[in-house]
């Protein structure tokens, strides 16, 4: 079903849509941007924000709920704590880009068109479907369907946890040591 | 709503990642723009996934598990950093050229 730009901007989630999008892109430029390290993670949770909101607006529930419990509520401390135990400056830190940032913008740049044009032109005005997911079948699907790669997840879990606490621990036979 | 839309902010989110990525110098700050990068990764999946109309919700599920590598990622890379950190009294990823030749 092709959409033209009238009844595009005569619905209502649109407007949603686009607040959200410029919320999201504006917040995102400060994450990479804001030489305040502790502004630039609290600028992600107000991306991670928007893109809950959008999931909600796909009627994806779930996958919203999951996105606010676990990247805000969880990495995003992790992130914090990371930043105060390598006493990252708290404040402003001029050394905290790169002198020469002309060359990543352009890559950046060139890709966004790439990818923009590419996907514009392969799906043109399609619509969405409009479905609100219902969490029961998305655990049905997960524990039929998907059953295998939700173990390996599981299995990959649990590994990362091994992992970063061997890597992180202090060896005790270095603390002997004077 | 149009497919193209959740594409195009999609692709700018994952653009700004790059460009944090090459562009910042503490290691933190790089894995915050992964993340970033992640993010637009699983709006992209769920809005195709919407699209698609896939009956087992593949689309959804598949950003449940990115989520839950991106959790696991952040984990090992933040334990990397501090070893790193405890090595080498610093975090900045331009010192870190023992592999440069």
């Amino acid at each position: 079903m092709e959409i033209t730009a009238g009844d595009w901007f005569s619905e209502p989630q649109n407007w949603v849509f686009l607040v959200f999008a410029l919320l999201m892109v504006g917040s995102a430029i400060q994450v990479v941007t804001n030489r305040n390290v502790v502004h630039a993670v609290l600028f992600l949770v107000v991306t991670l924000i928007g893109s809950a909101a959008l999931f909600l607006l796909l009627g994806a529930e779930f996958v919203a709920w999951t996105v606010v419990l676990i990247s805000i509520g969880a990495v995003v401390v992790l992130f914090l704590f990371g930043i105060m135990i390598t006493r990252a400056p708290m404040g402003r830190d001029v050394g905290l880009d790169h002198a020469r940032r002309w060359p990543a913008a352009l890559i950046a740049l060139a890709l966004f068109t790439l990818m923009s044009a590419s996907m514009t032109s392969l799906f043109e005005n399609q619509a969405l479907g409009e479905r609100v997911v219902r969490t029961g079948d998305l655990g049905e699907s997960i524990f039929e369907r998907f059953v295998i790669p939700f173990e390996v997840v599981s299995v990959l879990l649990l590994a990362a946890l091994i992992g970063s606490i061997v890597l992180a621990r202090r060896d005790p036979s270095e603390e002997e040591q004077p | 709503m149009t497919i193209s839309q959740f594409a195009i902010l999609a692709s700018a989110l994952f653009s700004i990642g790059v460009y944090g990525v090459l562009a910042r110098r503490n290691a933190v700050m790089v894995l915050l723009s992964v993340e970033l990068m992640l993010a637009s990764v699983s709006i992209n999946l769920v809005a195709f996934g919407s699209y698609w109309q896939d009956l087992a919700f593949s689309g959804q599920i598949f950003a449940l598990f990115v989520i839950a590598v991106a959790a696991a990622e952040v984990g090992v890379g933040l334990a990397i950093i501090l070893l790193i950190f405890r090595n080498r009294q610093s975090a900045n990823v331009d010192e870190l050229d023992l592999m440069k030749w």
